[in-house]
């Protein structure tokens, strides 16, 4: 006679099934292509027919990159670079766009449309495409000689002039002058953010209203705490999202494909990763010990 | 007869101009910082509508601003024709719809067993799903593509055909296959959210289910299924429009099939010899407005679940 299986086993079984799918697709597009792609960063490929030979050849990849590879320690400097200033303009942004949004007001509906906008423009293809011709086309048809309406000349030798360090003053220019492009990259975020801002209890602004909590103190006490949490998230998803829109992503194919040295191509995939997952566990160490979990 | 702090004193109390001033300051300046980032969103876009309908002979004519003088749908013709609009809109429609279906049933199975059919090892699992967003794209990419143009599933395929192998590389089963098993564009996230999602719907419910006799598809498909619109509204969303902008997989899988995010790449050559680069910028741009137009109208329909979804998928707390 056949035993019945308890509940509990047919609920793992179910499991099991359903996963199947999934574990297919993580062996036969995860695991093993990340255990290929590793051994194809030590050796050298080269295709023949109805397949490709790999040839093991060592670190050899790797040196090469550091010592005499014109190109990648540009584009990763500059690849990490720009995500270490990005993300937290990004953060700021969309935390600050959020709490506006939170907000009442005529138009609200209309507001949060256009803000969301970017979230479905984000292609990287139309990012490529260079916008700044495009502009100067229409500002040389037009006559009109202000092209450099979006800059920040001003406020830059105002910042200057007062003493604050040339560091801080370009950085926060910068994202003034790239504001469009911070935008376009926060529409997730600012989503999160929003979602959080719903979730946070009223009756805990009620109770520091009855305390005699100005909105600043209200802000900075109860509403930026229970967002920390969606803080780290979006740190998380801000860096993640830099992946596919960098010039380290272009060397990377194109050393696979135009010049055909796949092991080369690997090796700085595996580096990048290296360095991004440093960035990833530094910044979630950092910001998970500021963090404060409501229950 | 008071004195004159007194009259002073009520009048605070009863106007509090302090008060009333912040408020007011705060609503003017919220005012116009909300539209002056709308403005910054909305003009590159008003930019191209403007540019797109423009004839040649405006285009070095000073007195024309923003609306063309000589209305013209030439740029229009010329930019489907370089960028092969239809075809490509018809190859990207069925990419974005067929994966945004298929991954949307194989996350919702996988997640489902994840918040509630545990077994031994579905944390490890879990884990590694979680791994799957972290790992850049391009780690993968090459094993990725070689998987895909020497495809052989473990051997099977080779042994009902003979062949070694075949080439998928410039058809659409790569984005099927990587879908239907939830390792296409940004699964990982599906998958969490799903199960986010599920581990909030109560689990009472699915008790009752089990009580009156449903086995455990009857339960998800009946019970958990219309439970979870939300979370599905939120995946359907966000896969569709992220598989129409994706250009990193369509440029690595496809390279003759023609698709919106490549066909504007290559737009540029298509265009071939236009003197004029300013002209040669007003195509590109059409081209740019054209690839955008059906995402646009789209979210006309749709904006509203975009706002709303998030904020009840549970993907937050």
């Amino acid at each position: 006679m056949k035993k019945r299986l308890t509940l509990e086993q047919t609920k793992a079984l179910w499991g099991v099934i359903f996963c199947i799918p999934l574990m297919t697709g993580l062996i036969m597009l995860f695991i093993l292509p990340l255990i290929q792609s590793f051994r194809f960063s030590l050796s050298s490929i080269e295709l023949v027919e109805g397949g490709f030979d790999v040839v093991y050849q060592g670190f050899g990849h790797y040196t090469e990159l550091f010592t005499s590879n014109a190109d990648f320690p540009r584009a990763l400097a500059e690849a990490v670079v720009n995500m270490v200033v990005n993300v937290p303009i990004i953060i700021f942004f969309s935390l600050f766009a959020a709490v506006l949004l939170n907000q009442k007001f005529r138009g609200r509906a209309l507001a949060r449309a256009i803000f969301f906008l970017p979230v479905i423009l984000a292609s990287s293809a139309i990012a490529n495409i260079d916008v700044s011709s495009f502009v100067g086309a229409l500002t040389s048809g037009s006559g009109s000689d202000e092209s450099n309406a979006l800059q920040s000349f001003e406020l830059k030798k105002m910042l200057l002039e007062s003493g604050i360090s040339p560091v801080f003053v370009n950085y926060v220019t910068g994202a003034v002058d790239r504001i469009y492009e911070i935008i376009s990259l926060s529409g997730v975020q600012i989503l999160i953010f929003l979602a959080g801002l719903q979730s946070i209890s009223p009756s805990l602004y009620e109770a520091s209203k009855i305390e005699g909590a100005t909105g600043y103190e209200t802000f900075w006490k109860v509403t930026f705490p229970m967002l920390s949490p969606l803080i780290l998230t979006n740190t998380v998803y801000s860096i993640i999202d830099s992946f596919t829109h960098n010039s380290i992503n272009e060397l990377i194919s194109s050393t696979a494909f135009k010049l055909f040295d796949f092991g080369l191509s690997a090796a700085m995939a595996w580096v990048y990763f290296a360095v991004v997952a440093f960035i990833l566990a530094t910044s979630a160490w950092f910001i998970s010990r500021k963090v404060f979990y409501y229950d | 007869m008071k004195r004159p702090a007194a009259y002073a004193e009520q009048f605070i109390i009863r106007y509090n101009p302090a008060e009333r001033a912040k408020r007011w300051i705060w609503i003017v300046l919220r005012a116009l910082l909300i539209s002056g980032f709308c403005f910054i969103i909305l003009f590159p876009l008003f930019l191209r509508l403007s540019v797109a309908f423009r004839s040649r002979v405006d285009i070095y004519d000073p007195t024309v601003l923003w609306i063309p003088r000589n209305f013209t749908l030439e740029n229009v013709e010329k930019a489907i024709e370089a960028m092969q609009y239809v075809p490509a809109t018809l190859n990207t429609f069925a990419i974005s719809a067929s994966t945004t279906l298929i991954q949307l049933v194989s996350c919702a199975l996988a997640a489902y067993a994840f918040a509630r059919l545990k077994f031994r090892g579905s944390g490890l699992l879990f884990g590694l799903v979680v791994f799957t967003i972290v790992v850049p794209p391009q780690t993968i990419m090459i094993p990725l593509y070689l998987t895909y143009r020497y495809f052989d599933l473990f051997g099977l395929i080779g042994l009902f055909t003979g062949k070694d192998s075949v080439n998928l590389i410039d058809t659409f089963w790569p984005f099927l296959i990587s879908s239907g098993t939830a390792m296409g564009l940004k699964n990982g996230l599906y998958i969490y959210i799903f199960r986010q999602f599920f581990r909030g719907i109560p689990k009472e419910i699915e008790e009752a289910a089990l009580v009156d006799g449903a086995g455990v598809i009857r339960t998800f498909y009946r019970i958990m299924l219309p439970n979870a619109v939300p979370a599905i509204v939120t995946v359907l969303l966000f896969s569709f429009v992220w598989q129409w902008n994706d250009s990193y997989y369509v440029s690595l899988f496809l390279s003759k099939v023609k698709v919106l995010s490549t066909g504007l790449m290559g737009m540029g050559v298509a265009i071939g010899g236009e003197p004029d680069p300013v002209y040669f910028s007003i195509l590109m741009n059409t081209g740019v407005l054209l690839s955008m137009a059906p995402l646009i109208i789209l979210y006309l329909f749709v904006q509203r679940y975009f706002v709303e979804s998030v904020e009840r998928t549970g993907l937050v707390g």
